[in-house]
């Protein structure tokens, strides 16, 4: 048996290590270490409630808007209180564009990059690939980072600027829009699906958004070869990707885009069939993290966070979250599948969901969102108020579930004498890269990397590459 | 220029924000100026063992490198250790890899107000013993010591902002680049005067509020944010709303306070960030330059003189009453 500490690996955000134990050229296992603590939830502790709209998206630069989105919610459920249609309208406008930001930031930025590395060389698709997605200096940034900028304007917008924006509170947002910025709003997402529908996918969006099974996907990325989407899909059927990088464990949202009648999105769990999702049902262990053990695992609503540097069967910041005791997957993989869309259930039915079946997710949530924001900055009403006031009261406990584009984001607050008393914060990637729990039972990551190849002198293999950044991991958000 | 890029404590919200860039492709623009990025931990595509080997020459002095861009904050505890990041793949505290690499850059920049002051992270018990390059808060200090000088001979540049505008990170880099900034060009906390000459205050699309102090009381009001709602934009250092963001915004555009976040320690204000504090019902933090009794004078007497459009539009979400136009002799 060898070991390989991969790291720094970068093009996730934040900084993390990937530990693979070798035997018979292939990983026999994993450990995911996430290696930078702030300590967020202690800093909160004995905060005024509203501030944590201060702190909480500062834990994370990408997930921002999710941050404040998550303790909006936990803090309007302790007031008791629920923002008006535009409130709700602006809210959903300025999650989804930073979901929408993120994915095809993913997919342009931190995920396509490594199918221009020289070891695919004597691919057919290479050079076109290449010319297209080098880091840096590939062509594809440069059509796509003006058309990021560009989209960028709404949250200008909808919530001054991105990220870090103190719009998003408790009864609602903080900038009224009028009737000249709900045009151009308008404006700005007509623009950035013209450049969806000409470069990413050079199809229409609710083409894309309908098409149902991976053998329709397959025809589709035929008749679009030369489409960036196209390319992903050529890249990825030469590589096999499907088969590649399944955790093997159920799948977890908690739902997105709220409604008059409950989100857009639900939320629920799917283990090869649809169930409930219970809340309650959520424990962190934290027996090879590196905190003061619990006598077990706690809920997050009276969970803890001190950190010790010594402890022998740690090896990361990051907690174990378990629901009802068991694992689970969350991002948009997961969000599809608990939505209820075909294409995503026939790619789990096929391959379990791995490397493609995430990435293909994610733009078939771009190919959704943008089209649903087009009627969500239809349906705002210039004049009409978008926050209602309401008052904090001095002991109260509140949660907020929400989904960042890399899955779901729960905040757990209680409030004794004015002041928070406790904050508890389970992101995504915590979720995604847990540790071993006090079960033994590796984490999500740690699963999907069992049995991947590794060749003699492989240092980083790419096919490890590809598992681990088709989560989209936020390792700022997974210890903060 | 060769540019060597390191996230510590912090979110990656300065470069998420960098990215954001307008005036044309950011890399183009990069390029074009000679700007080359030798590691930057969210775009190069080296990785792992490559990145690795990439700087471990720059610390030996084999990679050549002009500008160690530093994001987030320094954190040295546990108890000096810096084990709160150990970067991945190397087994050695971040603090050790930014002294190393500092030692041999040109131009040390902190991107951000955690690698400048400490920042958020430095926040309540500061869990992390979190703090800047050289810079603990508003005392000076920091990882690397009031004396440091980076081999060009500034101290470290503080690209100071929570997050950083686009524009303060790219100018900052194409003034470095061309040679053109001198120790003149940096204010008293060595941050780049091309922004902090100015107050958020200035241009605040807020202002005819602020004359008459005509405030707002409740999110979503129109009104100026000084009087209740926290602001601190006549305080605050920073171009916010000269140089939009995001096309066309703005904290105080957005209608929530200025939180003073280009300043160090502003992450401990002493009072709830979006409630004013105030004494005899006057806000403790006056605008910066301005006596206190011609503040108070000027105050009464221009809300005695607040035109009634003014007043009224101040506590409601949208305009209710509009300038008319004006009448014929």
């Amino acid at each position: 048996m060898t070991r390989l500490i991969v790291g720094p690996f970068n093009r996730v955000e934040g900084d993390l290590e990937v530990i693979l134990d070798v035997a018979d050229g292939a990983v026999r296992e994993a450990r995911v270490k996430s290696s930078l603590y702030r300590g967020f939830e202690q800093i909160l502790q004995g905060k005024a409630p509203l501030d944590a709209l201060v702190f909480v998206p500062r834990i994370c630069g990408i997930c921002s808007v999710s941050q404040s989105a998550a303790a909006s919610q936990a803090l309007a459920s302790a007031m008791g209180i629920k923002p008006p249609d535009n409130g709700r309208l602006a809210a959903n406008l300025i999650q989804a564009s930073e979901n929408v930001a993120d994915h095809v930031t993913h997919f342009y930025l931190f995920f396509m990059p490594d199918f221009a590395r020289d070891c695919y060389k004597s691919q057919p698709w290479w050079h076109a690939t290449s010319g297209r997605f080098k880091a840096v200096t590939g062509s594809a940034a440069g059509d796509f980072l003006p058309a990021r900028a560009g989209w960028m304007r709404a949250m200008g917008l909808l919530a001054g600027k991105w990220p870090h924006t103190l719009t998003l509170q408790p009864g609602g947002s903080t900038h009224p829009i009028n009737a000249s910025e709900r045009l151009r709003l308008l404006r700005v997402l007509r623009e950035f699906r013209a450049f969806l529908e000409r470069i990413t996918f050079g199809d229409t969006l609710e083409t894309v958004a309908a098409i149902t099974s991976a053998n329709e996907l397959a025809s589709w990325a035929e008749r679009h070869a030369g489409s960036d989407f196209g390319l992903f899909l050529r890249a990825s059927q030469a590589l096999n990707l499907r088969a590649l990088g399944h955790a093997g464990v159920a799948f977890m949202s908690y739902g997105a885009y709220e409604q008059p009648n409950g989100r857009w999105w639900p939320a629920g769990v799917w283990a090869g069939g649809p169930a409930l999702l219970d809340p309650t049902q959520i424990a962190e262990d934290v027996s090879h993290a590196w905190y003061a053990d619990a006598e077990a695992p706690l809920p997050p609503q009276r969970g803890s966070t001190l950190p010790i540097a010594d402890k022998d069967a740690a090896y990361t910041w990051c907690k174990a979250p378990r629901l009802g005791g068991e694992v689970v997957e969350t991002g948009a993989l997961a969000r599809q599948l608990v939505a209820g869309h075909p294409l995503a259930h026939d790619l789990v039915a096929r391959d379990g969901g791995g490397v493609e079946a995430r990435v293909v997710a994610r733009l078939l949530e771009v190919a959704r969102l943008v089209p649903a924001m087009e009627t969500w900055a239809e349906a705002l009403r210039p004049g009409e108020p978008f926050s209602v006031a309401g008052e904090l009261p001095a002991e109260a406990e509140g949660m907020g579930l929400v989904e960042a584009a890399r899955g779901s984001l729960g905040h757990w607050l209680s409030i004794r004498r004015g002041r928070l008393h406790n904050y508890q914060i389970i992101a995504p990637t915590t979720w995604n890269f847990s540790p071993r729990d006090s079960a033994g039972r590796p984490g999500a990551l740690e699963r999907a990397l069992v049995g991947v190849p590794v060749g003699e002198g492989e240092k980083a293999p790419a096919s490890v590459q590809h598992i681990v950044r088709s989560f989209d991991p936020c390792m700022v958000c997974t210890v903060h | 220029m060769k540019l060597v890029w390191l996230q510590s404590g912090g979110c990656g919200g300065c470069t998420l924000s960098w990215l954001g860039s307008e005036w044309g492709s950011l890399f183009a623009t990069l390029a074009d100026a000679g700007i080359e990025i030798v590691w930057h931990p969210s775009i190069s595509e080296a990785c792992a063992d490559e990145s690795l080997a990439i700087l471990e020459a720059c610390v030996d002095g084999t990679q050549p490198f002009d500008v160690l861009c530093i994001e987030g904050s320094l954190l040295r505890g546990p108890a000096g250790s810096g084990r709160f990041h150990v970067m991945a793949g190397t087994g050695r505290p971040m603090i050790e890899w930014v002294r190393l690499l500092a030692a041999r850059a040109q131009h040390v920049v902190a991107m951000g107000s955690c690698a400048a002051f400490g920042g958020v992270t430095a926040a309540g018990i500061n869990p992390t013993d979190a703090c800047g390059l050289q810079y603990d808060g508003a005392n000076p200090g920091g990882l690397l010591g009031t004396p440091f000088r980076a081999g060009a001979g500034l101290p470290v540049v503080n690209v100071s902002g929570c997050p950083t505008h686009p524009d303060w990170v790219t100018e900052t880099l194409l003034s470095l680049a061309r040679g053109e900034m001198e120790a003149g060009d940096l204010d008293e906390l060595a941050r780049p005067r091309f922004y902090t000459d100015v107050l958020v205050h200035h241009g605040c699309n807020r202002n005819e509020f602020y004359e008459f102090k005509a405030s707002a009381e409740k999110a979503g009001d129109q009104g100026c944010l000084m009087e209740h709602m926290g602001c601190k934009g006549t305080q605050a250092h920073a171009d916010c709303n000269q140089r939009p963001w995001n096309g066309s915004g703005s904290c105080t555009s957005g209608g929530y306070a200025c939180i003073s976040c280009t300043e160090p320690a502003f992450e401990e204000p002493g009072h709830p960030f979006t409630s004013t504090p105030k004494v005899a019902g006057i806000p403790i933090g006056l605008p910066l330059d301005m006596p206190k009794a011609w503040f108070v004078a000027l105050a009464a007497l221009s809300k005695s003189a607040t035109p009634a459009r003014v007043r009224q539009n101040a506590t409601t979400d949208h305009i209710i009453r509009w300038p008319r136009p004006a009448k014929k002799p």
